[in-house]
């Protein structure tokens, strides 16, 4: 076992090193889309207001796995071919944007209203009242919801040997004929768990300095999974 | 290429059929897991018992910080060198069941966490014995307070029954792919699949949300 273990850690530790980079990949982009998303949900326009809300409950109403399936088999029929890397981070990212849109809809909404009358007042443009008074305000406010999300998609990559990237689950299927399948996914499951616990430390850490940045306590706001699924922020 | 619609008949009756055989049928059956173990998992971590209550709490993080397809993988494959085999059907519904338990345990939490001291203080008040102030008093009112939430975990859950096809349970995203790989065209059945999960997800999120509103009034 011991000797089989020594073999494997170099596939292990290449195979989460993947899952990680693939994660990143897709946390980069669906952060881009929740804020593209989320600020035009908020447009005075009916017309992109109706766009982006369809948009968002298309890739939240449609299964990742799904998403992940079109863009692997179906895209390539219809002529578009992406290496794996696009199409995970495509995936991920409209998937998770059309969560984090909600997460940035709901915290910008969340700063009180004073203080969009008082930029009015001081005759702030549009652009410098969100980049330096509305912006600053909400984004501790997205850190705890955009900490669950990433637990989630970092738990979602692990469906990406479905579209043949070689992350942690791929590499484990493979030595399990080698490791024996309890170990091999033993392994697994303690490498995700672990690395999990890290990425939760880390967004704790980020929670609590953005929530000093703007002169707020650190507030006791629980780091958790699944509620950024389950609790659609209003 | 083009949509054929004649393809698109003839698989749409298949994957409606896997649809409500299995992509329902495995959401009820978790969904009734998770609602059931849930509430346990919330009561053990609310034990006295410092073991009990600290055990739940280990297993509740790890199988809520580890993916869905390696656990199944885990019981699938590894089950039957510890004498576990089961199948498919049976592995994909008991994860998923025991994986949404423990974010159900944290919907319960939240719920219990809600009740405002005054009413525990009434039960002590009136002497009811814990039996009664947990079932009379508590739970009614928890439940009618994490409706919305659970019913979103449900949905959640809903959604990531197609995680099943790592096993080969023959749900519908299941039987899109097997169409694909039969017939090298995946644009009809992939689509309908992912038509049929938003008509079944978008109506029920939006009642969600109404009753959360309602109930946040």
């Amino acid at each position: 076992m011991l000797d089989e273990l020594r073999d494997a850690a170099p596939l292990l530790v290449d195979g989460a090193w993947t899952s990680l980079y693939y994660t990143a990949c897709g946390a980069v982009a669906a952060l881009v889309i929740s804020f593209i998303f989320g600020l035009m949900s908020m447009s005075p326009s009916v017309w992109v207001r109706g766009t982006v809300r369809v948009v968002v409950e298309f890739f939240r109403g449609t299964s990742l796995v799904v998403q992940l399936l079109w863009i692997y088999y179906v895209l390539p029929e219809l002529g578009i071919r992406f290496e794996p890397l696009a199409a995970a981070t495509i995936a991920l990212g409209l998937n998770f944007g059309a969560y984090g849109a909600e997460v940035v809809r709901g915290a910008v909404t969340s700063v009180p209203k004073a203080q969009w009358e008082a930029t009015v007042a001081l005759g702030f443009s549009k652009a410098h009242r969100m980049r330096r008074i509305i912006l600053p305000q909400a984004i501790p406010e997205m850190v705890p919801p955009f900490g669950n999300l990433l637990i989630q998609m970092f738990k979602s990559s692990s469906l990406l040997f479905l579209i043949a990237v070689s992350e942690l689950t791929f590499q484990v299927k493979e030595l399990r004929v080698e490791l024996g399948s309890i170990q091999a996914f033993s392994i697994a499951l303690v490498v995700y768990f672990v690395l999990a616990q890290v990425l939760i430390m880390g967004m704790r850490y980020w929670e609590k300095r953005s929530a000093a940045k703007v002169g707020r306590g650190p507030k006791p706001v629980d780091v958790t999974m699944g509620e950024a699924m389950a609790v659609p922020t209003q | 290429m083009t949509w054929r619609w004649d393809y698109t008949w003839d698989v749409l009756p298949d994957l409606l059929a896997a649809f409500f055989k299995y992509t329902l049928g495995v959401t009820l059956a978790a969904g009734v897991i998770a609602v059931l173990l849930g509430l346990v998992l919330a009561l053990g971590r609310r034990s006295d018992n410092k073991i009990v209550s600290r055990t739940t709490f280990g297993i509740i993080e790890f199988v809520r910080s580890t993916p869905i397809p390696v656990q199944l993988f885990f019981v699938y494959f590894g089950g039957p060198a510890v004498g576990v085999s089961l199948s498919p059907l049976v592995t994909g519904i008991s994860v998923l069941g025991i994986h949404y338990a423990c974010y159900m345990a944290e919907v319960y939490r939240a719920g219990i966490d809600a009740i405002p001291q005054g009413q525990w203080e009434a039960c002590t008040a009136l002497s009811l014995s814990p039996q009664r102030t947990w079932r009379a008093v508590v739970l009614p009112q928890v439940i009618r307070r994490i409706v919305p939430s659970a019913g979103n975990q449900i949905i959640a859950l809903f959604k990531e029954t197609p995680f099943l096809i790592v096993v080969g349970v023959g749900e519908m995203v299941y039987v899109a792919q097997q169409f694909g790989s039969t017939t090298f065209r995946f644009i009809e059945p992939v689509t309908i699949a992912g038509l049929i999960f938003l008509a079944a997800s978008y109506p029920t999120s939006v009642l969600m949300r109404k009753l959360e509103a309602r109930l946040a009034q």
